[in-house]
């Protein structure tokens, strides 16, 4: 990613800086210059709003095979997270065991190191989500009488 | 008077045992904990450094007070572990709490001790009239060379101090300092891991100065030992910081609930500012703290501090001792995974 791309995205990412619609009462995430369900009514009625940075796992899963850059993370769980105040979003949830989040856990924001433009480049910074309690790990049996060969 | 108007404090998720890092170099593991006073020390995540401590602690700085960007126009970090050699840690952190742009920033470094010559910047700054909130910022992800000494102890966390003049939970009643050029730690340009002096680290560095300091700051303030509640030192280790406290004068009930190195280990820049959250968590009206930093190179700076009223009135819900009780243990295969001890044989 260029730096001037995500230097415009700053507000947003370290923030969780979003619109509200003063017309139709609505959050928006990431930032909207109009409400897309009156259009351009909505025009002028957008305010910059900061969300709470909470929320619940609408859905999720552990990530095996993991994406360059997020080789130090695997197994790591991708969520897809509806904030209090209605948007969804999707972020990583970290500092847990993956297979322990579930749908309907509540979450709270937190900041990390998204990323980086290789070894020398500029860092990334910005949100990512933690669970606000942290479960118990239920103990699996793995014997191989339980595997489908 | 001037002074502390809120505190943060951030320990990372994880930690790793004493034992598990000896049994990998085939070393006696309660020999060294034992000897070192250090049982477990921080872990940060693969995605947590320098940044993402500073910023987490001084945003729980913020909420504690209820405190906006608008507040702040000074921010000073001090660290040796700063992601970047060029561009500071402290913009960063003034954009995360939406301070920017109507503030000064800039990072500081004196090896451990360069969050707390942020506090006195600050407090010049307050003193001055020239800002109304300053936040001095002490973090650290240091690390040791793996098999050296400093493995056992070298962690990660950090704390933010508000200084200020309005609505002061501590007052800072007087600073002192004392620095001398003794090389008994230090890591050059581009090198990985520091290198330090082995027993030269002890009597003519830590000693010395944190010594000398503490008896300097005592007689600034016209105290003696017992009149004050808490200690709070640096601490490299778990026995240095009992030793000095207790050659100034000090008995275990005024330094023990400062003392956090020998369950998170060594954090550098942040140990003072951790000790001395941990103290203000349970702190009352009134209450007198002592702390001394020290930092390789070499010099301690020493503050004398009173407990206001204005403590009862910020949320003190969030504790160091919950962050602590909440680490969860990895093994030495996950450290070296988190801390980027692996050669994945990748060329970036």
């Amino acid at each position: 990613m260029s730096v001037p791309r995500f230097w415009r995205e700053l507000d947003t990412r370290y923030n969780l800086i979003g619109s509200y619609c003063k017309l139709t009462k609505k959050y928006h995430f990431p930032k909207r210059s109009f409400d897309p369900d009156v259009g351009r009514e909505s025009i002028g009625t957008m305010e910059d709003y900061q969300f709470k940075g909470t929320g619940e796992i609408i859905n999720c899963t552990v990530v095996h095979q993991a994406q360059t850059g997020y080789e130090m993370f695997g197994p790591y769980c991708m969520a897809i997270i509806k904030l209090d105040e209605g948007p969804k979003l999707t972020s990583q949830i970290v500092d847990c065991e993956p297979k322990t989040v579930k749908p309907g856990m509540k979450v709270k924001s937190v900041f990390r190191k998204l990323g980086e433009d290789s070894e020398s480049g500029i860092l990334h910074y910005g949100t990512k989500f933690i669970l606000k309690e942290i479960p118990q790990i239920e103990d699996e049996d793995e014997s191989l009488s339980n595997i489908e060969l | 008077m001037n002074g502390i108007v809120s505190y943060g404090a951030y320990v990372p998720g994880y930690k790793i045992e004493t034992g598990e890092i000896a049994s990998v170099w085939g070393a006696d593991g309660s020999a060294w904990a034992k000897n070192l006073n250090v049982y477990s020390k921080s872990v940060p995540g693969p995605d947590e450094d320098v940044i993402t401590i500073a910023v987490e602690a001084t945003r729980q700085a913020m909420k504690r007070a209820k405190l906006t960007g608008d507040d702040i126009e000074a921010i000073y970090t001090g660290s040796e572990s700063h992601p970047y050699a060029v561009k500071p840690t402290s913009t960063i952190v003034a954009e995360a709490i939406r301070a920017t742009p109507n503030l000064t920033a800039a990072d500081f470094e004196f090896a451990c001790k360069a969050g707390t010559a942020a506090i006195q910047t600050c407090l010049g700054m307050v003193g001055h009239k020239q800002i109304k909130n300053g936040i001095a910022i002490g973090v650290d992800t240091s690390q040791g060379a793996p098999g050296d000494a400093l493995e056992y102890s070298a962690s990660a966390g950090g704390g933010a101090l508000i200084i200020g003049r309005e609505k002061v939970i501590a007052n800072i009643n007087h600073t002192t300092s004392y620095t001398t050029d003794t090389p008994d730690f230090w890591r050059r340009e581009g090198q990985k891991y520091p290198r330090h002096g082995g027993r030269f680290t002890g009597k003519p560095a830590f000693f010395k100065h944190v010594m000398n300091c503490g008896v300097l700051i005592m007689e600034k303030a016209g105290t003696k030992p017992e009149d004050y509640d808490y200690i709070v030192t640096h601490q490299p280790n778990g026995k240095f910081p009992i030793r000095a406290a207790k050659s100034l004068g000090f008995t275990q009930e005024q330094f023990e609930t400062g003392l956090l190195t020998p369950k998170i280990g060594n954090t550098y820049s942040g140990a003072v500012f951790l000790g001395l959250s941990a103290i203000l968590d349970i702190a009352k009206p009134g209450d007198r703290i002592l702390a001394v930093a020290y930092g390789s190179g070499a010099g301690s700076d020493g503050f004398d501090i009173t407990v206001t009223d204005e403590i009862m009135d910020i949320d003190r819900s969030e504790t160091v001792e919950s962050m602590i009780s909440r680490m969860e243990i990895v093994n030495y295969a996950t450290y070296a995974k988190f801390r980027g001890k692996l050669n994945m044989g990748v060329t970036k």
